[in-house]
This record gives structure tokens, C-alpha cells and sequence, in this order.
């Protein structure tokens, strides 16, 4: 009953005009402004600058998991411009906070180019229960809407029920998917390749099991299939990118750093933006790690997967 | 990895040497790498800020006993203080109901909400003999029904089918039915992922919670959750009245300082952690071990068990049985030696899981560059046939040759190899003529202290 309810929202929202982005983007990260922005929003409303303002900013963007270090980094950053810049109010002060976190951000900012190969290979990792198939359904329909023919390769072999989950996403973006009787992960995208090439396909997405960083033999395994894509075609994969779950705390810089080391990730995909969890953890990464973040997902429905702009994203998470 | 805790404490309090006690004024700057400690593990700010007041309270007129330094007896108080917060009243499920006890799983999405209710109904089934009916109430995600369905036939406990058009509540209606009728013990109510901001979904799980009136209402959280751990787990509780909270992917290399703020935001214990993806990976919640991660402590005693999962039984005991007759120890016994010790992360990944202080020491004595050795020497390995791994004896000066080439290295290192090998096979032989004893009696003569 509420499922039906939701849909209807969905399409509701969906119906909207277009440039509607931001108002999205905004919407799905109505929660995240409501945490950072009520102290924000009190914070920036008083008189002048002074050293309890600097702490509760601090405070601030700790909740918003943007780490310890990045933000030591945005507060002695923020704090020399003061002194160089001679702010004097908390609104310009605001202002140099979203421009610092703009040109923090700047860099991860890298759309996804898939026209450059034909068939255009992407490999999704991600740790356990990031959403890594629902993305794949995503990106197959926001591939559709460009007018792409896409393949799925059903490379979870490990968890039940993920070839139901992949496939159940195939048809409702009408996606031929490959897939195979359990078996091995590297098998079943190294068929799928062969599949794409014959059939001309514009791109290919490459599900993989999830899997925690720590369990090695895991690690190794995806480590194969990069192999073995590279060995049905030289040039693949196109694109590595890797899912984090938003929720997710500072464990995250961890996980680029080792998905990056066994497979390369040339991409980030952000999901679950939607819910209360700030996102702010991409500062963080990009201090420590910097991958470009390809697309966002910001809710439940098909179409919730979008293209990461840094103003936006910024101008969301602080309400300008 | 993050420095231990213990050592950046002992770089500030390096001027408090000699200080009997702890005081208001030397613990301030203590506290501070306390505080980003905590937060670098992802305890979430206001707990932080909550806790550390606790923790001042305590340490505060605390004597700094015998060796230790005021760090060290700070960190004492910290650990403990940890620990306390997350035990208590940690305690299995609670059944003590007219059967079947009703247990209703909730959660985010990819919390792993469904694998916890097969792992938790194979533990119940296993370790209590109790009859376990599972259903899922996810009618949203695709497959997931389908999911539960094929965990709880690996698990071993009955599943009761639902399918994607029906209503949560009918389902859970039907299966309770179901479940009184087969005098099922326990019924586990899977529900799909949800937000704790999302109204609808919200008010679909408390209608189902009002309907079943289960005796656990379980929350299942992500151990790498961060800061907004403390939202989540207070809209839950304020929505459903949770009994118990279940941290999930713990065998991560995440610090789980999650679990101190759902316990801290919610009151409800800690009941079991999820460690692995196999439906065995479940425990019952240890909150020391807990506190020593958060702390970066180092977890010596999930060292030991990875030891033991990383370890293959059988070839252990084949090994040893090889070891006891005393022949036979060949180079396929070394490579499978390698093989294991890779199998639980390499040198560098046994480093990781010491404390601090070990490690380093570890790391002085050149474990680091180990790893190479041991690749090389793997490599060393590989390039011999099988019967001269069986039989290191054949190799001769053109046998070594060809095992060079084929490795890549020089002719020296494969003597070197072979010389290693050679002496580790006598020790081998030592050891299998009842010369443990004789060994130890020798070592004994060594260390003066043991007797």
C-alpha cells in the first residue's frame, strides 16, 4: 500500500520540468541541510567571528563525517583567509567556507565519458550492501535515456538471489543480462564481453559480489576479473568505479584506498545521499584519495542517480 | 593503520613524567587526542562530547600507579569506561514467551538485515534446537524475497513464501498463522531497508510491530556507520520499541565506533556481531574487544580466531601427524606453510592486527621486507618439479640452474633456500624423536627465568 504511494511520488517527481536537478538533489538532501545548516544557519546570523564560532563550525562538519583531518584542513584554511582577507562577518565567512569546499571538491568533478570505446566496460565494486546493483539499474536507465544499448553482466555469483535481483533490474530497463548457473565471477564477464562485441552493444556493466576490504582471497578474486576483463579486451575496463554507502564514516577513505589498490578504481558512485548521513565524508576522500565521483544516488526510484556537480552539491549541502 | 592511542597520549603527557596523579589541568590536552580518537573511529560528536565528560569525571584524582605512565592510566580509565558503556546487561535473544516467539528484524538499507536472520536462525536452530520459520516482509527490493529464501535453505530452517504484490502485514499475518499452526518456536520477521526519515515506511514497520507484538524488535547496524549513526538509531528507537541491536560487518577493518553511539543513543544492548559473509559468522557481542578496537588497541584475541579460520583443520592435522613420524617434511609442505600464513593477510596484515607497540617492534626487526623474501622464495619453489619438491636431495648443480632461470633469481639463492630448508627439516626431525622434551630442557638452560 505505502510501496504504491511512494511509486506515485516517485513519478510524481519524475513528472517535474526539467532543470529540476538541483530541486532534487536538494530535496534528497533535505536532511543533510537540516543538520548542517540549522547550526549554520545560527551560526552565521551572529555578530561577528570569534573563536566559538570557529569551534562550533568545527563541530558542524565533524557531523557531517567529513573527518578529522579534512576538517582541521577547511578550519586552518578558512581561519588564514580571515586573517588574510580581513572577513569580518559570519556571512562572509559562510561564503569563504562554501568557495574552500568548492575548490576542495573541484577536482572529484570528472563526468563519465563512454563514448570513447565501443563496447564501453564497467566494472562496479563496492563493499557488502552498498548498493551496487541498484546502481547498476540506475545507470542502465540513465544510460537508456541517452539513447545507449546496454548489457548487464551478472558477476555476483556469491550472494543469494543477486542474479534474481540483476535480472528483475534487466527487465524493467529492458537489459539483456548474462549470466550464469553459479560459477566463477571472472567466467561470467568474460562471456559477457564476448556477448557485448557481437551484439554491438554501447556498454557493459559488470555487477560484482560485495566484499569487505579485509577478506583477502575476496580481494584477490576481484583482482582476477579486472584480469580477465583485460584479457577479452585489451582496453577494458573503461571505468572501475567503486559504491559507497554515504552512511558510511570515515571507513570509507579505507575503502578507495583498498579497492584502488586491487583493482584501480578510476570512479566513485555515492549512494544512499537521500537519507540523513551528510556525504561529507567526500572531503575526506578528496584530502586523502581523490577519485572523480561520477554519479549520486539520491533515492529510491530509477531515475534517483545523478551526474555530481560540485556547486550543486555543495550549494545543497549548505542551502545558498 | 591510526596510531594507537596509547602512543599519541604519550607524546602529549611526555612533560607530565613524575606526576602522581591525574588532574583537571594535565588531562585537558590528554583528553583532546581522546576526543579525536573517538572520532576518528566514528563515534558520533555528541556521544563524544558526552562520553569524554564521563571520562574526565572519573580520571580526575586517579593515582598514577607503579610504571605507568599518567597516559597510560588515562587510557586505562578510557577502556573501561568503553567497555562498561557498551556491556552490561549483554545477553542472548530473549525467547521467554508462549511460542512462537516473534523476532522482527529492522534496519537500513544494506544494513544486512536478511543475512542476519539466517545466521541467527541457523545459531538458534543449532546451538538451542529450536524450530525457526522465517519470512520477509520486503516487498520492494527486487529478489530479496527470493534472497531470504535461499539463505534460510542453506541455513537450515523452514521459510515461509511471500511474494512482491502482497502487503507486509498480510504476509506477516499469514505467516504467524503458519507459525502457531506448526508449533514453530521462533519466527523471524525479515523487513526491506528503510530510512528513518521515510514516514510511510515508518508507519508500515510500526503497524507490523503492532500486529506481530514480537518479543525482540532487533535493529540491525552497519559497524562502518558514521557520524549519522546517532540519527538513524534514535528515529528507530523513537519509532519501534527495540529490544536489542545487532552490529553487522564487523570482520571490516572499520573501527565500529557506531556501536558506542547506538548503544549510547538507544540504551538497548548490544545483543550479536556479524563477522563474515558465511552463515556461521555470528557472535555474541564481547565489549571489551569492542573498546580495544574502537581504541585502536589492536584485537589480539580476533588475531587468534582468524588464525583459526584461516587455518584448513585437516592439513593442520596432517601436518602435524607428518611432523610426529618425522619424514616426509618437504618443499610442498613449506609452500603450503606460505600458503596459510598469505591465507591470513600476509605478514603485513598479521602487523595490523597487534598493538601498536608490537607492531613497531615488528616492523624494526625487517618483517616488513619479509614479504618479499617469502614472495621470492615462493617463486623458488614454483620453478621446481614436482619430484624435487618431494625430494629436495635430487637437486643438483644443473637442476639449480634451471630453477634459478625459472625463478629469476640467482643460483645463491636457491642454495641459500635449500640450506634453510635443510636445517628446518632437522629441527623436524628433532622434534618427531621425542626430542620436544630435550628441546625445551635446552631452552629452559637458556632462559634462566623458567623453570
Amino acid at each position: 500500500m505505502f510501496g504504491f504511494l511512494k511509486k506515485k511520488d516517485e513519478a510524481a517527481a519524475a513528472a517535474a520540468p526539467a532543470g529540476s536537478w538541483t530541486q532534487r538533489l536538494k530535496a534528497g538532501l533535505a536532511k543533510t541541510r537540516s543538520t548542517l545548516n540549522t547550526p549554520l544557519g545560527e551560526l552565521f546570523s551572529r555578530a561577528k567571528i570569534d573563536d566559538e564560532l570557529l569551534e562550533e563550525l568545527e563541530t558542524t562538519l565533524l557531523m557531517a563525517d567529513c573527518g578529522v583531518d579534512a576538517t582541521t584542513w577547511l578550519l586552518d584554511e578558512l581561519k588564514a583567509q580571515v586573517k588574510r582577507d580581513k572577513l569580518e562577518t559570519p556571512a562572509q565567512l559562510r561564503q569563504a567556507l562554501i568557495e574552500l569546499m568548492e575548490r576542495l571538491l573541484a577536482p572529484l568533478e570528472q563526468p563519465l565519458d563512454v563514448t570513447t570505446h565501443k563496447p564501453f566496460v564497467v566494472m562496479i565494486a563496492g563493499i557488502n550492501g552498498a548498493g551496487k546493483t541498484t546502481s547498476i539499474g540506475k545507470l542502465a536507465h540513465h544510460f537508456h535515456d541517452e539513447g545507449r544499448s546496454v548489457l548487464f553482466a551478472a558477476g555476483d555469483t556469491f550472494r543469494a538471489a543477486a542474479r534474481e535481483q540483476l535480472a528483475e533490474w534487466g527487465r524493467r530497463n529492458d537489459v539483456t543480462v548474462i549470466a550464469q548457473e553459479s560459477g566463477d565471477p571472472a567466467a561470467v564477464v568474460f562471456d559477457a564481453i564476448g556477448a557485448a562485441k557481437a551484439r554491438g552493444i554501447d556498454i557493459m556493466l559488470a555487477d560484482t559480489a560485495g566484499r569487505l576490504p579485509t577478506q583477502l582471497h575476496l580481494m584477490e578474486e576481484i583482482a582476477k576479473v579486472r584480469r580477465v576483463i583485460q584479457k577479452a579486451d585489451p582496453t577494458a575496463p573503461h571505468e572501475v568505479l567503486l559504491v559507497l554507502d554515504a552512511n558510511i564514516g570515515q571507513n570509507a577513505v579505507q575503502q578507495v584506498k583498498a579497492f584502488d589498490k586491487a583493482i584501480g578504481v578510476t570512479g566513485l558512485v555515492v549512494t544512499k545521499l537521500d537519507g540523513t548521513a551528510k556525504g561529507g565524508v567526500l572531503a575526506a576522500i578528496a584530502r586523502q584519495c581523490p577519485k572523480p565521483v561520477r554519479y549520486i544516488g539520491v533515492g529510491e526510484g530509477i531515475e534517483d542517480l545523478q551526474p555530481f556537480r560540485v556547486k550543486e552539491f555543495v550549494a545543497a549541502l549548505f542551502d545558498t | 593503520m591510526l596510531d594507537n592511542l596509547t602512543q599519541r597520549l604519550a607524546k602529549v603527557v611526555k612533560t607530565l613524567r613524575g606526576q602522581a596523579r591525574l588532574t583537571e589541568d594535565n588531562i585537558q590536552e590528554m583528553l583532546r587526542e581522546v576526543r579525536m580518537a573517538l572520532l576518528e573511529a566514528d563515534v558520533a560528536l555528541p556521544v563524544v562530547k558526552d562520553f569524554i565528560a564521563r571520562v574526565k569525571e572519573k580520571a580526575v584524582g586517579q593515582e598514577v600507579i607503579g610504571s605507568l605512565t599518567p597516559g597510560q592510566a588515562l587510557v586505562g580509565v578510557v577502556h573501561r569506561e568503553l567497555a562498561d558503556l557498551m556491556g552490561g546487561q549483554a545477553e542472548g535473544l530473549n525467547l521467554a514467551t508462549q511460542p512462537p516467539a516473534i523476532i522482527l528484524m529492522s534496519g537500513l538499507q544494506g544494513a544486512g538485515k536478511t543475512t542476519t536472520t539466517a545466521k541467527l536462525g541457523k545459531w538458534l536452530k543449532e546451538r538451542q534446537k529450536k524450530k525457526v520459520l522465517t519470512v520477509s516482509c520486503d516487498v520492494y527490493r527486487p529478489a530479496a524475497i527470493e534472497q531470504l529464501k535461499t539463505v534460510s535453505a542453506q541455513a537450515g530452517v523452514e521459510f515461509f513464501p511471500s511474494a512482491a504484490g502482497q502487503k507486509p502485514a498480510a504476509i506477516a499475518a499469514a505467516a504467524l498463522d503458519f507459525a502457531k499452526k506448526h508449533y514453530f518456536d521462533v519466527l523471524f520477521v525479515d523487513t526491506a531497508g528503510r530510512l528513518a526519515i521515510d514516514e510511510a515506511m515508518m508507519a508500515e514497520i510500526k503497524e507490523l510491530h503492532a500486529l506481530l507484538n514480537p518479543v525482540e524488535c532487533l535493529f540491525v547496524v552497519d559497524a562502518m556507520l558514521g557520524q549519522d549513526a546517532v540519527n538513524t538509531a534514535k528515529a528507530f528507537n523513537e519509532a519501534l520499541p527495540l529490544t536489542g541491536v545487532i552490529l553487522t560487518k564487523l570482520d571490516g577493518d572499520a573501527r565500529g565506533g557506531a556501536a558506542l553511539s547506538v548503544r549510547h543513543v538507544t540504551g538497548k544492548p548490544l545483543k550479536f556481531a556479524g563477522v563474515g559473509e558465511k552463515l556461521n559468522g555470528i557472535e555474541e557481542f564481547h565489549p571489551e574487544r569492542m573498546a580495544a578496537r574502537i581504541l585502536g588497541m589492536g584485537d589480539i584475541l580476533g588475531l587468534v580466531e582468524e588464525a583459526q579460520r584461516g587455518v584448513d583443520q585437516e592439513k593442520a592435522q596432517e601436518f602435524v601427524k607428518k611432523m610426529k613420524s618425522g619424514k616426509g617434511f618437504d618443499f610442498n609442505d613449506f609452500k603450503d606453510q606460505i600458503a596459510q600464513m598469505r591465507k591470513m593477510g600476509g605478514i603485513s596484515g598479521l602487523l595490523d592486527k597487534l598493538p601498536a607497540q608490537f607492531a613497531g617492534m615488528a616492523q624494526q626487526a625487517g618483517a616488513g621486507a619479509d614479504e618479499r623474501a617469502i614472495r621470492r622464495i615462493e617463486g623458488i619453489i614454483n620453478s621446481m618439479t614436482p619430484t624435487e619438491r618431494a625430494k629436495p636431495e635430487l637437486i643438483k648443480a644443473s637442476r639449480k640452474r634451471r630453477i634459478a632461470t625459472g625463478a629469476g633469481v640467482q643460483v645463491q639463492e636457491v642454495n641459500r633456500l635449500l640450506n634453510q630448508f635443510e636445517q628446518t627439516q632437522k629441527m623436524m626431525k628433532q622434534f618427531s624423536k621425542g626430542g620436544m622434551a630435550k628441546m625445551m630442557r635446552n631452552m629452559k638452560g637458556m632462559l634462566p627465568g623458567m623453570r
